[in-house]
């Protein structure tokens, strides 16, 4: 068993691990800093966010506005001095990554420029061409390189965290390329490892967004905050899960299910017009579009697809000219990943899960109740973003909190001592349960793939868009099940170099628990917020659950949930208003843009 | 009676084989499905020791790169259809990377080649957050645009014969990103990286085959990037014996800047 | 400079395809490539040949029109239609790339490549006119 040693130990390289580690870095240069990786980092799942990050930056703007916006989104549910830090922080990290070099769209002056986002009452998104994400992330990551204090490990798999005196000390891990298990230890571990798209059957997240972070602090002790608001963005590729932009539908495409009606009018959201009316019909509220795919669905008006049921986007009438102009990377996207051509053909669509609202519960520093831990990104739950995310909020996110958890980290290994022998014993008895589990177990006949799809189907229709206590209960139950299954999960695969079979069965291991406490956390929310929505309670219910759920595992096994209050600061809640009536709260409708 | 391709993929498993050798698999034939998910079908349902890298599925991440029919390509935008059906189709590691297992291959000589060039800002004096941004308008910005789009795939390496034939050289997606900075008008470093790009493995390695910016996915014309360095680097080169002094100032300066 | 990487100390069973030789025949690609190189030959072949004109030319007439005979020859000839095209090759493939070098940029706006090779091939085009009216006229 090889152990290595470090005072502060990242889990993943995305955008805020690495900027968390650089902030680390610059606390003290003579501090040892890991950043331990899955994946190479530049193939973090921030690289594929495409379409800003938000920043007050002009004068007609304050940071107010930035935060009334924010929490009007969230559905009040925002902590408002989280919210009040990340707003005044944000333009800091933002000017910070293009003293980095990142290569920010500029006006013709050469100042930086913003523009218009959903949710977004003024304009404030910061944005690199249509690839923001990766710009910030490639930025990043270059930048790491000129730091001697960052010691990468890359495509190690993270399996436990070292937990002893109450306090984390280091993370086992495995060295995918050659299978060697390792222990590092380290004074502070900070897990940035992202969201978990993937316990759903579609969505935009990566193959690697499984919740790693989340279940390796639920296992530790750490609870889970707001698991149940899970972020669906209406349209997306129903295969790949490509996202396709809303300007698709601002442009005047029309969304028809399968016999060729716009449906959209059956659901209060206007009467169909030749060109397209702002907040009406295809610009209606995000998640009203995808509650009325939801009854659509049930009413048999989609259209199957061995990919499940679609409804279509059709742009054939904007004609070949103007696709090219003002769509030409839907187009793109629909061609190069899923061969077909908008111009010509329908696009099928349906609701794709985006962003995950719900992680590892954490204070505005980035500390979780377990010492020695921290988390930041979106695996992390401040939480700034409440019951819905407003679109460009993600990435300054993982700026404002990386810095600020790598800090927070730096500042409290300084204080400890070295980690203990205990650790190395549990560092051992890890290696030991990975071989039996996986590797020399003889049988098991199940397989990862079945398990897998079976897991996303249930928690898709128990804990979709529309969820109810029957539904609920049912996918909970299919979940029990699948975790007794996955006991007797058989590989192909038991060889030790580069094993990704056994890297997939772990994150399926992974995304089991949080799947399960998913749909814990909105079985005991009896009230609809933003995300949560329950046709079984569907009214909002501030005087019980203006609060956040924290779901931890007992050691039973079994799930525990209960409530922390929303801290509420200037902003009183208000009334999430739809349409015609609201000016002034506008906000949501143009909620959950791509980010 | 679904439509089937037959797919030929390289094997390699370090405590069993010497050589790589073939495996045939037969997998559905969809109009929307790429190499991926032919891989993926395989390893889900057929054989899940079959090893391979994969994360975005939407050509943006860099993890898939393959050669699919002696060409190297990002398999998740390869589609089986442009094969014709009745072609067997070919998937390899990337050419020129040791071969860890079946198609995975090693990545951590590049990164160090990378960090050769320095890929990073580099200013001789901090600027403060509160003098604001940097000002870069548009035109600017554009001298580098294209340079700034890469992945980090290296199906440029794959191309290479260059790299094939030189373990030292530095490669195409690194010198690419070294001209990305060198052209930043932010960057103050150009002198710094000079003795890592002109260099025999750096850019005077490179013989211009023009492979690279053929099979880039994104476009970026790391050639285009190489053979304009060349000419910097040249009237750098006769600069040092026509101002020697200058230079030597220079040196002083770069020499201060590495301590 | 440390590396940023960890150390990969496990890796003694990568396995690495030596390349051939003859690498340059395994792809259409490459062999243009090479031809394009050893183009470069056909400026050399031209050179000489004209150096040795040169050489028949100051030998005296007699020399001179054993010269002439020998370039009469069906080899002769035909490396020097050979020749011919691979200078074809070699201009074209060189005006081709060279706009790859030298990004032109007009109102901050890169010039299209084959608007920078244009000008070549234009120049090319006046002087063959030139030189072939030189050639033809009347003495």
């Amino acid at each position: 068993m090889e152990i290595r040693s470090h005072e502060i130990l990242f889990v993943g390289g995305g955008g805020a691990g690495l900027r968390a580690a650089i902030a680390a870095a610059q606390v003290d240069p003579k501090i040892s800093i890991a950043v331990v990786s899955k994946v190479y980092p530049m193939r973090s799942h921030t690289v594929s966010a495409e379409g800003g990050a938000a920043g007050v930056a002009k004068s007609d703007d304050s940071l107010d506005e930035h935060a009334y916006d924010t929490i009007s989104g969230g559905d009040w549910m925002c902590d408002q001095d989280a919210v009040e830090a990340f707003v005044r922080e944000a333009p800091q990290e933002l000017l910070q990554l293009e003293h980095w070099g990142c290569p920010w769209n500029r006006e013709p002056d050469g100042h930086i420029a913003v523009r218009a986002f959903g949710g977004m009452k003024k304009k404030r998104t910061w944005f690199a061409a249509d690839k923001t994400g990766f710009h910030m992330l490639h930025t990043l990551f270059q930048t790491t390189l000129k730091y001697r204090p960052i010691t990468r490990y890359d495509e190690y798999f993270v399996t436990r965290l070292l937990v002893d005196d109450g306090r984390v000390q280091g993370v086992v891990a495995i060295e995918i390329m050659s299978g060697k298990i390792q222990a590092i230890t380290a004074k502070a571990v900070i897990l940035c490892t992202g969201g978990c798209g993937r316990v759903f059957p579609f969505t935009t997240n990566a193959n690697i967004k499984n919740g790693d972070g989340m279940a390796l602090a639920q296992r530790a002790g750490a609870p889970l905050k707001d698991m149940e608001f899970v972020q669906y963005h209406p349209t997306g590729l129903p295969f790949t899960g490509i996202l396709i932009t809303e300007a698709a539908r601002a442009e005047g495409g029309y969304l028809i299910n399968k016999d060729g009606y716009r449906y959209l009018q059956d659901y209060n959201l206007g009467t169909p017009q030749a060109q397209p009316v702002l907040r009406s019909m295809e610009l209606g509220p995000r998640d009203r579009l995808s509650q009325a795919f939801v009854k659509e669905d049930q009413k048999g008006r989609t259209t199957p697809t061995e990919y499940g049921p679609v409804v279509h986007l059709d742009l054939r009438h904007l004609g070949e000219k103007l696709i090219n102009a003002k769509l030409p990377f839907v187009r793109e996207l629909c061609m190069k990943y899923q061969n077909l051509d908008p111009v010509r053909e329908l696009i099928p669509v349906r609701p794709v899960v985006h962003y995950m609202m719900g992680g590892v519960s954490t204070d505005i520093h980035g500390g979780t109740p377990l010492a020695g831990l921290y988390a930041a990104g979106e695996v992390a739950c401040v939480s700034i973003n409440g019951a819905n995310r407003l679109g460009s909020n993600s990435l300054p996110e993982c700026l404002v909190f990386g810095a600020r958890a790598g800090r927070a980290a730096a500042e409290f290994a300084a204080g400890q001592g070295q980690p203990n022998g205990h650790v190395l014993a549990q560092a051992a008895d890890e290696q030991l349960r990975l071989e039996r589990r996986y590797l020399n177990k003889s049988g098991g006949n199940e397989r990862i793939a079945t398990l897998r799809e079976e897991m996303q189907k249930a928690v898709e229709s128990g804990a979709g868009i529309y969820r109810q206590e029957s539904s609920l209960k049912q996918a909970g139950e299919k979940l029990r099940e699948l975790q007794e299954r996955f006991q007797n999960v058989g590989l192909d695969d038991r060889g030790h170099t580069f094993n990704t079979e056994l890297i997939s069965a772990m994150e399926l291991g992974f995304m089991l628990d949080v799947a399960e406490s998913i749909v814990e956390s909105a079985l005991h929310r009896t009230e609809s917020r933003g995300a949560h929505q329950r046709t079984d309670f569907p009214a909002r219910d501030d005087r019980n659950f203006l609060a956040h759920s924290l779901v931890r595992r007992a050691a039973d096994n079994s799930l525990q949930v209960e409530y922390l209050p929303v801290k509420i600061t200037r902003w009183p809640p208000g009334e999430r208003v739809y349409g015609e009536a609201s000016q002034a709260a506008a906000a949501p409708e143009q909620l959950k843009r791509v980010s | 009676m679904t439509d089937k391709i037959v797919l030929e993929i390289a094997r390699y498993e370090p405590d069993r084989d010497q050589v790589p050798r073939f495996e045939n698999f037969e997998v559905p034939f969809r109009k929307e499905w790429v190499v991926l998910d032919a891989l993926n079908y395989i390893k889900d349902k057929v054989d899940g020791t079959l090893t391979y890298r994969w994360s975005c599925r939407m050509g943006i991440c860099g993890s898939c790169g393959m050669m699919v029919n002696g060409e190297p390509k990002l398999t998740c935008a390869t589609f089986l259809s442009s094969y014709g059906r009745d072609a067997k189709i070919r998937v390899e590691p990337l050419r020129y990377f040791p071969v860890v297992r079946d198609l995975v291959t090693a990545l951590s000589d590049f990164l160090v080649k990378l960090q050769k060039v320095k890929p990073w800002l580099i200013r001789h004096d901090e600027v403060p957050l509160a003098a604001g941004e940097f000002l870069q308008t548009p035109e600017q910005m554009d001298l580098y645009k294209q340079f700034s789009m890469c992945i980090n795939c290296t199906l440029c390496y794959a191309a290479c014969p260059v790299v094939g034939l030189d373990q030292e050289f530095v490669g195409p997606a690194a010198l690419a990103l070294a001209q990305r900075y060198n052209l930043d008008n932010r960057d103050q470093g150009s002198e710094q990286r000079l003795g890592a790009l002109a260099h025999p493995d750096g850019i005077w390695g490179c013989t211009f085959v023009g492979e690279c910016t053929r099979v880039c996915p994104k476009h970026v014309d790391p050639a285009g990037a190489i053979q304009q360095y060349k000419l910097k680097a040249a009237i750098e080169w006769v600069k040092s014996f026509v101002l020697p002094r200058g230079h030597e100032d220079h040196r002083e300066e770069r020499r201060k800047e590495a301590a | 400079m440390s590396s940023q990487a960890a150390p990969v100390e496990f890796h003694p069973r990568w396995f690495r395809k030596r390349v051939s030789t003859w690498w340059w025949l395994g792809e259409w690609h490459y062999l243009k490539f090479i031809l394009r190189e050893l183009s470069s030959l056909s400026v050399a072949w031209f050179v000489i040949l004209t150096l040795f004109q040169l050489r028949a030319l100051l030998y005296g007439a007699e020399a001179y029109a054993r010269f002439a005979q020998r370039l009469q020859s069906p080899l002769m000839i035909a490396l020097n239609a050979v020749a011919f095209c691979f200078l074809l090759f070699h201009t074209i493939t060189w005006f081709n790339l060279a706009p790859r070098a030298m990004p032109v940029r007009v109102g901050g706006k890169r010039v299209p490549e084959f608007l920078v090779a244009a000008p070549n091939y234009a120049l090319w085009l006046i002087v063959s006119v030139f030189v072939g009216w030189l050639l033809l006229r009347r003495p």
